[in-house]
């Protein structure tokens, strides 16, 4: 673009990618964040799954390997699989509903940042020696009796990438109500748009809980508060309820945008529109509703009393019957079409056996009686890495390859992109597949060690082998990564040939403005319906082209969070050291300057001219013939 | 700079407005009257209870308070906030459900999972 393309040194360059609001730079920020912590998590489950090769390894210490379980369920869950979602919301559901950007572009740089700086707080607790060990859900009782700094890294990390989190979410729904282009009615969103709108709308229900319950989880561990101590009059169950509260919608929260992604998959690479369009919104909308109103079935064991378990166990399977309607209607947008079988739809049709595989397992689950049995053995560590890896994971990696050239424009390697599906897909199910029977063999899950002669040994070095073939697969894709960037060739608007929706009628990647002019939406599959009619610009205008109003940046987002990063230590450390009081004063403080500062200081943006646009228009022009 | 465009109201559209603007305000008046005259039923039955009139006890007197309060937040929003003119669909269905979990959540917790 010859507006945006200016060379510039490594400093502007790295000014640029601090400050930007535009909604593009940061879904791919959060796309790199997303992926760095999907590494990290990634080399901790190769830590567990080495120290269970054998029976009395001693690869790692008993406490470590609390410690490792602990981060990786963490890190997997908030700091790789939502922000990498988010990364995908942010750089395509703007294009999707034709939006110039998200409607708040400072609150979207905020959020990212928020994220940034909570995971690194998280992480920095390796450095200190100090780290979260009372597992992923960090159940009060464990968590407040855990030595050292570990839990109050988990706590205050948490806290500030949850507040970003909130923060994403209601800037998604504000968007998508409010900056749909003319003519894009709730029933002709895209079911990536759909998933996102609901997913964001489960986060703003069920985020404030997660906070108020490590507020409170704070408080207890580092200001002599007692709300989960029962012999000062605290509730420990409250947590495990609090957690689940958030916890329960949060596992839809993932799944759900890794649905609406399949979804736009199977309809390009089947070449068919959407089977069951409508039935897929309601399915969506049911499935956010349900998801919460069965957070006690992860408590069954807690002795909650049989009316209880019984209503959330019909509640827990009735979210079977939205579920199967997707299922139902993938196979169907299937059935009958133009397949082309390409990474992303490789994907894609992996993922429909393995997450059946997944909720299957949970509907067992779901039965409280049997649950009583499979509690807290690797039966249910196999379940929700079938759901998570088998739904989101693979969701996630067809996403990657399917919207890559939109987001950079560059292709990946298509061969070797069937290399990572092969390797991963096969590792995946050789993983977790026989971790079903470990469970029903005894095998408990979150044990450090087991003992010889109790019929493990085989099934666990089968699952070790699985998790290598996994980690080649993910290398197998950083080197295709590596690759396509490094060759460097630019694709056109529509790569794959088939896009339906509006993202794909626009350059790759778009200019910063998006849209030279706001597109008019005549139906369903926006860009499909120019196709059919044989439109020339593949996009109806529904306004002449006039001045852009566009945003400044701003590096007031990062001084924020920082802010609360420095606050987060002060918190930690201000029982044992004279300094800690002080830091979190002066964190505080530093955040609120800086949100004073935002409030006086008015951005009132600037204009990109019509002239700039047409000049752009032309450039593209002559560059495509 | 864009260009900025004036639409002038044709005389129609103009007493349509007036004519909406003194509706909206008849009826905020009237609601402004109906609360305060609700706060003062409230404040009675309290001052009734606490002198012992006879019917005024504490099973009738907080169950009623509940209802009025009920009813105030509810002429408060779709009066007062304008939730009662168009365009407030998405606003509504957002509290709703938020105030459907609320309600629903500490319910089950008093009637079947008693912490």
């Amino acid at each position: 673009m010859s507006s945006v393309a200016q060379k510039s040194g490594f400093g502007a360059t790295l000014w640029d990618w601090l400050t930007t609001v535009d909604h593009k730079k940061i879904g791919i920020l959060y796309l790199l964040g997303g992926l760095f912590f999907f590494v990290l998590g990634g080399i901790e489950a190769m830590i567990i799954r080495l120290q269970l090769i054998t029976p009395n390894n001693d690869l790692v210490s008993a406490g470590l390997f609390n410690d490792l379980i602990t981060m990786h369920g963490t890190t997997m869950i908030f700091l790789a699989a939502m922000p990498i979602l988010f990364g995908f919301m942010n750089a395509i559901m703007p294009l999707q509903i034709g939006a110039r950007d998200v409607a708040f572009p400072f609150i979207n740089s905020l959020g990212f940042w928020m994220f940034a700086f909570g995971g690194l707080f998280l992480n920095i607790s390796w450095l200190f020696g100090e780290v979260p060990d009372a597992g992923w859900t960090s159940y009060a009782s464990l968590s407040l009796h855990s030595p050292g700094h570990g839990v109050d890294f988990y706590a205050i990390g948490l806290q500030i990438a949850g507040g970003g989190t909130l923060m994403a979410g209601i800037n998604f729904l504000v968007t998508i109500i409010n900056m749909r282009a003319p003519g894009m009615t709730y029933m002709r969103m895209p079911l990536f748009t759909w998933t996102t709108f609901v997913a964001s709308a489960m986060i703003l229900f069920a985020f404030p809980p997660l906070t108020v319950g490590l507020f409170f989880l704070t408080f207890d561990r580092m200001f002599s508060g007692n709300f989960f101590d029962h012999t000062m009059g605290g509730n420990t169950i409250i947590w495990e309820h609090i957690f689940w509260i958030f916890g329960h919608p949060e596992v839809y929260i993932l799944i759900l945008p890794a649905f609406g992604i399949f979804s736009e998959v199977f309809s390009v690479f089947a070449r068919k529109r959407l089977f069951g369009y409508t039935a897929m919104v309601f399915a969506t909308v049911l499935i956010g509703f349900l998801g919460f109103m069965v957070w006690a079935h992860h408590m069954f064991t807690v002795g909650l009393g049989p009316t209880a378990n019984a209503i959330f166990a019909v509640a827990t399977m009735a979210i079977a019957v939205p579920t199967g309607v997707k299922i139902f209607n993938w196979l169907l947008t299937i059935w009958g079409g133009s397949i082309k079988v390409t990474t992303p739809m490789l994907y894609a049709l992996g993922f429909i056996p393995s997450f059946v595989m997944g909720g299957v397992t949970g509907v067992m689950q779901g039965a409280a009686p049997l649950d009583y049995q499979l509690h807290d053995s690797y039966f249910i560590v196999a379940h929700f890495h079938y759901v998570i890896v088998g739904g989101v994971v693979l969701a996630i990696f067809a996403g990657l390859h399917y919207w890559w050239p939109k987001m950079f424009g560059t292709m990946l390697n298509e061969f070797l992109g069937k290399i990572t599906f092969v390797f991963f897909f096969i590792g995946f199910h050789l993983t977790f597949l026989i971790q079903h029977w470990l469970g029903f063999w005894g095998m408990p899950r979150r044990v450090w060690t087991f003992m010889d002669g109790q019929g493990w040994n085989l099934a666990n070095f089968i699952s070790t082998i699985g998790a290598l073939l996994m980690a080649i697969g993910f290398t197998v894709m950083v080197i295709n990564i590596i690759m396509t960037t490094v060759k460097n060739e630019r694709v056109g608007n529509d790569p794959w040939g088939d896009g339906r929706t509006l993202e794909w009628a626009i350059p790759s990647p778009p200019p910063f403005y998006n849209f030279p002019a706001t597109p008019l939406i005549r139906g369903l599959d926006t860009l499909w319906v120019e196709k059919m009619e044989g439109s020339k610009e593949m996009i109806t205008p529904a306004e002449p082209i006039t001045d852009i109003h566009m945003p400044h940046g701003s590096i007031i987002p990062m001084l924020m969070s920082l802010g609360l990063f420095i606050a987060g230590f002060g918190a930690m450390f201000h029982q044992e050291t004279s300094w800690g009081l002080g830091v979190l004063i002066f964190g505080l403080a530093f955040t609120f300057v800086t949100m004073a500062t935002r409030s006086v200081k008015d951005d009132l943006g600037y204009y990109v001219t019509k002239e700039q646009i047409l000049q752009d228009q032309e450039n593209l022009k002559r560059g495509r013939n | 700079m864009s260009e900025v465009q004036m639409i002038k109201r044709s005389p129609a559209e103009q007493s349509l407005s007036q004519r909406r603007a003194k509706e909206s305000m008849r009826s905020q008046i009237a609601m402004f009257a109906l609360m305060i005259f609700l706060t003062l039923v409230s404040f009675s039955m309290v001052f009734a209870h606490l002198n012992d009139v006879a019917g005024f006890s504490k099973f009738f007197v907080i169950p009623t308070l509940f209802l009025f309060a009920a009813v105030q937040v509810g002429l408060q929003l779709y009066y007062f906030m304008h939730m009662n003119e168009k365009g407030h669909g998405v606003p509504q269905m957002f509290m709703f459900t938020g105030a459907m979990l609320g309600f629903l959540i500490p319910l089950t917790f008093v009637t079947i999972v008693w912490w």
